[in-house]
Parts: C-alpha cells; sequence; structure tokens
C-alpha cells in the first residue's frame, strides 16, 4: 500500500479551479520533488494535504495509508504522521519556542492514545535534536519564531519535524530565503531524517535545492496538473530549458 | 499537564452558554424596601450601628448624587437604568452576631467553597496546588474577607494580621472601632462628589474591606477579598479603603462572581489606596462577573471607580487587572502620584466575548516631581463585543521629570467586534517624557493553521496565542491568581472560533 495516494484531484479557490484532476502516488522511504513555475499550483497541493482552510475538493481523492486523509481535521493528520514544512512560517510572540514544541509534541501523542512526555525526557530529546541542527538553547527560549532570522524560521522547522518525527514530510519551498549556508544546515538536518520508513515531498522553483536533498523522483506541475514526472535528471534537464515548454503540454 | 491543556480539558467540560459561576444559593436574607431614599440611606446606616458622622456623610453624598446626571461618554449602550427598581440593601439574615465561622450559614459557606474560596483557615493551611511542571510553591497563606451580596460575612487570619499590627477587618466594623482611621481617609482619594458611581456608592456602600498597614511593616500574608452577589434585582455598593501607611507593603487581591440571571444587576463600588512616604500598594483583581447569555440577556453593570494615591515621597502603587466577566465595564484604576518620586502602574488583560461591552483604562496623573507611571494594556475582542481602552496620562506644571511610558495591544478574534484605543496624553511642562505605543492585530488563519498543523486543536490553538498575547500582564499577577486567570482568559473565548 501507498504511503500516500492523491488520485485524480480537483480544487477549487473562491470559484476557481487551482488543481484539475492530479494524481501523486509516494511510498515509504521515497523522496519526491515537485518543481513547477509560480501558479502551477504547488504550494496548493501541500495545503490541502495538510488540510489548511479556505481550499474546495470538488472531486478525487486523498488517501494516507489506506485512510480517506480529506475526512480528517489537520490536527488529527498532524497526529497520523502528515508535516508540511511551512514556506513561511508564521510568528507567535508571547509563546516560548520549547512550550509551543512540547504542547504540540504532546497534543499528538495524545491523540495517538500514546503517553505525553515527561519533562526531563522532552528537553533531553529536544537538546539531541537542537544540537545535531546548531539550533542555540536561547532560540528555545524566545518566542515561537518571533525575531529569528529566515535561516532560524527553517531550521525551527526542520527541528519540529525531527521531534514529531512523522512519516510524510511536505517541504513548501524551504530553500526561499535562505543563503547558501543557511540552506546547507537546513538541508543536512532533512537528510538526516530521511529512513526507510518516512517519504518526503519536497515543492521548489529551483533545482538548487535537489543538489542538497537529492530526489528520488521529480515530478513537473503546469496549470494544476502534473505534466512530467522522471528521476533527479529531470530536475537538471528543467535548469536547462525551463517550464515553457510544459505550457502547452498543460 | 501544562495549563493550556488543562484550561482545553475545562472548557470541553463547559457548554458555551454556561458560566461556571452561574448558581444561586438560597438563604434567608433580609432586604431594605426597594428604591433609593434618605430614608433607605438611614436604614442601611442604621443597620450597621454607624455613628453620626458617617450617616450625615452618607446623606450628604446622597444628596449631592440627587443633582447628578449619569456620564455617558464611555463607548457602551445599554437602557436606562431604574435606580428606584434596585435593592440597596441585602444581608443574609444574621443568627446574632457572627463570632466564629461555625455561626456562618452553611449554605453561604458551601458556595464559598464552591467557588473554591476556603474560608477555613485549615484549608488555606493546606497550600495551593503546584504549578504543573514546576516544584511546590512556597506555601503561602491568604487572609481572605468574603462579601456576600452587602455584608461581610467571614474575615480569616485577624488574629495573625493583629500580631503584625495589620488591620483587615469590614469597613462597616472599621467605622465603629477605627473612626479616627476611617473619618482621616475615606473619601479622601475618591471624594463624595467624583462622579455618579461613587457619589451614589458613598451613599449606600453597605461593606466592603478595611486595611492598615502600620510604618515599616510588610503584611506578612496576601490579603484578599472575594466579592459574591447573590439576591435578585440587588445592586452591590462595596467599598474598600487600604491605607499603607509610611514604609510598609501590601498585596491586595479581588475576585467577584455573581449568578446567571436574566435581569441586569448593577455593581457600583469604590476602592481607594492610599500610600505614603516609602510605601507600596499591590492590588490585583480577576473579575468575572457573570458576563450575560449568548444573545446578550442579562450581566453585571460594572461601574467602579477605582483610585490611588501615592500621597508620600518614593511610594508605589501598582494596579493589575484581568477582566474577563460583566456585561459591561466601566472601570479606570488611577494614580495620583502626588508625592515626589513616585511611581503607578497599569497593567490589564480585559477579554470581551458574546455582547459584552468594555470600556476601561487608566489615568496616570503627575504631579510630584520625577514620577513615573508605566501602563501595559492588552484588550482582546471576541464574538460580538465592543472593547475599548481610555487612558489618560497627564503631568502637571510642576511635575517636572515626569515619565511614563503606555503600550496598549489589542487582539480581535473573528470579525464581528471591536477593539478601540482612545488615550488622552496632557504635559504641561516641557520636561516630561511621553511614550505611546498601540498595536491591534486579529488572530490569523495562517497562525491557528500553523498550530492545528502541528497537532493542536482551534482551541488549545486559540489559548496558546492569547495566553501568549497576554503573558506581560500574567507574569504581574501573584502566581496563585495567574494560574486561575491563565484558565478564565480560556474558558471567556471558548466558542470565540470557528
Amino acid at each position: 500500500m501507498a504511503l500516500l495516494e492523491v488520485k485524480d484531484l480537483k480544487v477549487r479557490v473562491e470559484e476557481r479551479e487551482i488543481l484539475h484532476g492530479l494524481t501523486l502516488t509516494v511510498n515509504e522511504g521515497e523522496v519526491h520533488a515537485i518543481m513547477g513555475p509560480n501558479g502551477s499550483g504547488k504550494s496548493t497541493l501541500s495545503h490541502v494535504i495538510a488540510g489548511k482552510p479556505g481550499y474546495e475538493v470538488t472531486d478525487g481523492q486523498i488517501l494516507f495509508k489506506g485512510e480517506d486523509l480529506l475526512e480528517m481535521d489537520p490536527e488529527e493528520r498532524a497526529a497520523k504522521g502528515v508535516f508540511l514544512a511551512f514556506q513561511y512560517p508564521v510568528e507567535i510572540p508571547g509563546v516560548a519556542t520549547m512550550n509551543f514544541l512540547r504542547t504540540a509534541l504532546n497534543a499528538q501523542r495524545k491523540a495517538r492514545g500514546e503517553s505525553e512526555y515527561s519533562t526531563p525526557d522532552f528537553l533531553k530529546k529536544v537538546r539531541e535534536v537542537s544540537k545535531s541542527l546548531n539550533i542555540p538553547q536561547d532560540m528555545l527560549k524566545r518566542g515561537v519564531n518571533v525575531g529569528f532570522s529566515g535561516g532560524e524560521k527553517k531550521r525551527n522547522e526542520v527541528l519540529q519535524m525531527a521531534l514529531f518525527e512523522p512519516s510524510l514530510c511536505i517541504l513548501d519551498e524551504m530553500d526561499s530565503g535562505l543563503d547558501i549556508d543557511a540552506l546547507r544546515i537546513a538541508a543536512d538536518g532533512v537528510n538526516a531524517l530521511r529512513s526507510p520508513k518516512r517519504a518526503m515531498v519536497v515543492i521548489t522553483h529551483y533545482q538548487r535545492l535537489l543538489n542538497y536533498i537529492v530526489p528520488d523522483f521529480v515530478h513537473v506541475m503546469s496549470k494544476g496538473r502534473v505534466v512530467k514526472s522522471g528521476d533527479k535528471q529531470l530536475a537538471l534537464e528543467l535548469e536547462e530549458s525551463g517550464y515553457t515548454q510544459f505550457e502547452d503540454a498543460a | 499537564m501544562p495549563a493550556v491543556q488543562e484550561t482545553v480539558e475545562r472548557v470541553k467540560r463547559i457548554d458555551v452558554d454556561q458560566y461556571r459561576y452561574g448558581f444561586e444559593t438560597l438563604i434567608d436574607s433580609e432586604k431594605a424596601p426597594k428604591g433609593l431614599s434618605e430614608d433607605i440611606v438611614k436604614f442601611i446606616s442604621g443597620k450597621k450601628n454607624e455613628p453620626a458622622w458617617m450617616l450625615q456623610w452618607r446623606l450628604e453624598a446622597y444628596r449631592r448624587w440627587l443633582t447628578m446626571t449619569e456620564p455617558t461618554w464611555a463607548r457602551v449602550e445599554y437602557p436606562k437604568i431604574d435606580f428606584q427598581d434596585i435593592y440597596y440593601y441585602a444581608a443574609p439574615k444574621p443568627k446574632k452576631t457572627v463570632s466564629s465561622l461555625d455561626e456562618i450559614d452553611p449554605e453561604i459557606l458551601k458556595t464559598y467553597e464552591k467557588l473554591g474560596i476556603p474560608l477555613r483557615e485549615v484549608a488555606m493551611l493546606e497550600g495551593v496546588e503546584p504549578k504543573p511542571g514546576e516544584e511546590d510553591p512556597a506555601r503561602r497563606k491568604i487572609a481572605v474577607d468574603a462579601v456576600f451580596d452587602s455584608v461581610s460575612v467571614a474575615t480569616t487570619f485577624k488574629a495573625e494580621l493583629k500580631k503584625a499590627g495589620v488591620i483587615f477587618m469590614p469597613i462597616s466594623e472599621a467605622i465603629r472601632e477605627h473612626p479616627e482611621l476611617v473619618q482621616k481617609y475615606l473619601g479622601s482619594v475618591v471624594p463624595t462628589s467624583d462622579n455618579f458611581y461613587a457619589t451614589l456608592n458613598s451613599a449606600v456602600f453597605s461593606d466592603g474591606s478595611f486595611v492598615y498597614v502600620p510604618p515599616g511593616v510588610r503584611c506578612p500574608m496576601e490579603l484578599s477579598t472575594y466579592f459574591r452577589i447573590n439576591e435578585r434585582n440587588t445592586g452591590q455598593f462595596e467599598r474598600t479603603l487600604i491605607i499603607a501607611d509610611k514604609g510598609s507593603y501590601v498585596s491586595y487581591l479581588e475576585g467577584c462572581t455573581a449568578p446567571q440571571r436574566d435581569e441586569n444587576q448593577l455593581h457600583a463600588a469604590v476602592v481607594e489606596l492610599v500610600a505614603l512616604d516609602d510605601a507600596e500598594i499591590k492590588y490585583s483583581t480577576v473579575q468575572n462577573w457573570y458576563p450575560g447569555n449568548s444573545e446578550g440577556k442579562g450581566g453585571i453593570y460594572n461601574f467602579v471607580t477605582k483610585r490611588g494615591d501615592c500621597r508620600g515621597n518614593h511610594s508605589k502603587i501598582s494596579w493589575t487587572q484581568v477582566e474577563t466577566g460583566s456585561a459591561i465595564t466601566w472601570k479606570y484604576p488611577s494614580c495620583i502620584l502626588r508625592g515626589d518620586n513616585s511611581s503607578g502602574e497599569f497593567y490589564s488583560i480585559a477579554i470581551s466575548n458574546g455582547f459584552q461591552q468594555v470600556d476601561s483604562g487608566t489615568k496616570m496623573i503627575h504631579l510630584g516631581k520625577n514620577t513615573s507611571s508605566r501602563i501595559i494594556s492588552k484588550g482582546i475582542a471576541a464574538g460580538k463585543s465592543q472593547n475599548t481602552y481610555r487612558g489618560l496620562v497627564t503631568a502637571h506644571r510642576k511635575a517636572t521629570g515626569a515619565r511614563n511610558f503606555t503600550a496598549c495591544d489589542s487582539l480581535l478574534i473573528g470579525d464581528k467586534c471591536g477593539a478601540h484605543t482612545v488615550p488622552y496624553i496632557e504635559a504641561k511642562n516641557s520636561s516630561a517624557t511621553f511614550e505611546h505605543e498601540a498595536t491591534t492585530s486579529k488572530i490569523s488563519e495562517d497562525v491557528l493553521f500553523y498550530c492545528v498543523q502541528r497537532g493542536l486543536s482551534q482551541e488549545e490553538a486559540v489559548g496558546l496565542v492569547v495566553n501568549g498575547f497576554v503573558k506581560d500582564v500574567l507574569q504581574q499577577l501573584p502566581m496563585e491568581f495567574a494560574v486561575e486567570a491563565q484558565k478564565l482568559i480560556s474558558i471567556s473565548l471558548e466558542g470565540s472560533v470557528g
């Protein structure tokens, strides 16, 4: 059984159809890259999988571990193992990052019927993971993403990914706003989380990110559909030839 | 369990329309006839066995009140109040004089138990529950004065306070036992002619708390008064007077609840604080009067005058309030910074939901030299409520070196509520430094989605964001109150999203 099956998905936003029948299958252990120009529907796909309000699914289905994902609340999806690393992580003033991490992790564990982490166990786990991501402890005391640099925000996303141990990670334009060094740290963090039990969907404009996170499959999206799929070579070809060739195909 | 989660658990256990404290206690009570007249004022004074000077004071206030009109400048709307349709005095029927808790009507004691306000000192000594994830807090004692409708029913730890020289008793007793102090200070901060509601209070106040901390004494425990309105159509007009003599310190907490009723009930209290040289008073309120139901029916009209006078040099008065209740709130705890180098603080969280209307803020009146004040106000509006911050900062001609910092933040939840900020700033000398910051924001869909994507429910997400928003103010509250306030905040915002 595939981990994620998106079948003929049609999605509207305020009367306008954005996805016109998109199909995608992701198995455990695989890394898929989704590329495409602005407005091709990449972010819409990630939002619909995660359950963001404001999108109307008019046709098709999304199965996650064989279950109908569209029937679940976003928090239920999170507890089941769907993680979205945001392109623009939000700031939550006054809520210490550490507190946020613990509240979220325990909410997920509780939803799965698991016991909550004790404070010492939790602290130990956070310290381990944050160390590997080069995240200083004082950053965890600050409000969630408040005053964080672009790189720190993205590292904070990777930190959460590592803590929550999801089975599906969707990385929405993780490279946007990052310089090369920041990108490398974040990508190293992601690579450390690759595992035969975990799949990743990497959404990006540019081939550059895929030098760091090397995908097993590459899909090109245009005008709300997947118009071409291939291996990592496809990304390199795109870098050469651009997206315009697919405009007509869509 | 983290406090946020605990809050959500509690929220789930109650219905949208259910006010946790909305029960009524059935006790025998004694009421004055409805309406207000000189005879009623005399009746109240007589009930309290007051000396002649007190009755005279009340009658002057009453006569003054007859010439006054209700203020209309606040951003609140309500039908005209019929002041002749209110009971001005209601008291649990006394079983002679009450000398110990055992003689108090057990129904009243049960009421306070239900509210989680233990009046039995034994219970107080059991200490408070440790905050989740923290060590046992230092076990603190809190002395409680419980005011039920119009009279004070019990004051705990009197003996221990007496040893320290602190006087903590119902004001009705203080009028009889310490007339020299009461006469000297009563009405010296809020004069009988101050405003419509304060004047009304002066005429008909029935009870409240009186505190006197002698020079150089640090009050050995937190003092607390718990106000409960029970009787139908009864106004509660309590009067609190706190005096911190030279070099003393006192921290005072105030909490309030009322049963759920269809009709509105009037609450018009007056609180006066006096801090002499080098003295400090910290006054905290968690106000949770019944806010009315989801259609806006019922609820308390909370028209309160609170003012502190930093009379001495280097004195300090700090107001902290968490306002979640009442159908209408009209309240401006203020500081008169009379003494040189005195300072005033106002930390406020005002939350409105449903059809609640809040018009609240503070006045910082700088009269002395090098006086400073600080205002941190957090307004949160949800549902169809209106939430206004109204504040005055003024420096007198002689108040050289006056400094003020004001930060007013408003948070909107949903799109049917309103938040308003009305600051008045006046500097009559050129050496004053006033800073004012204000922000208005909404809990955005994006923030909520981010939280739920991480596994939090909608309610948990709102609770988390709001608690983050008010954190600066919550930190000012004594710890036991902070935990309670945090829960209260989430409960008041229940049903405000989705």
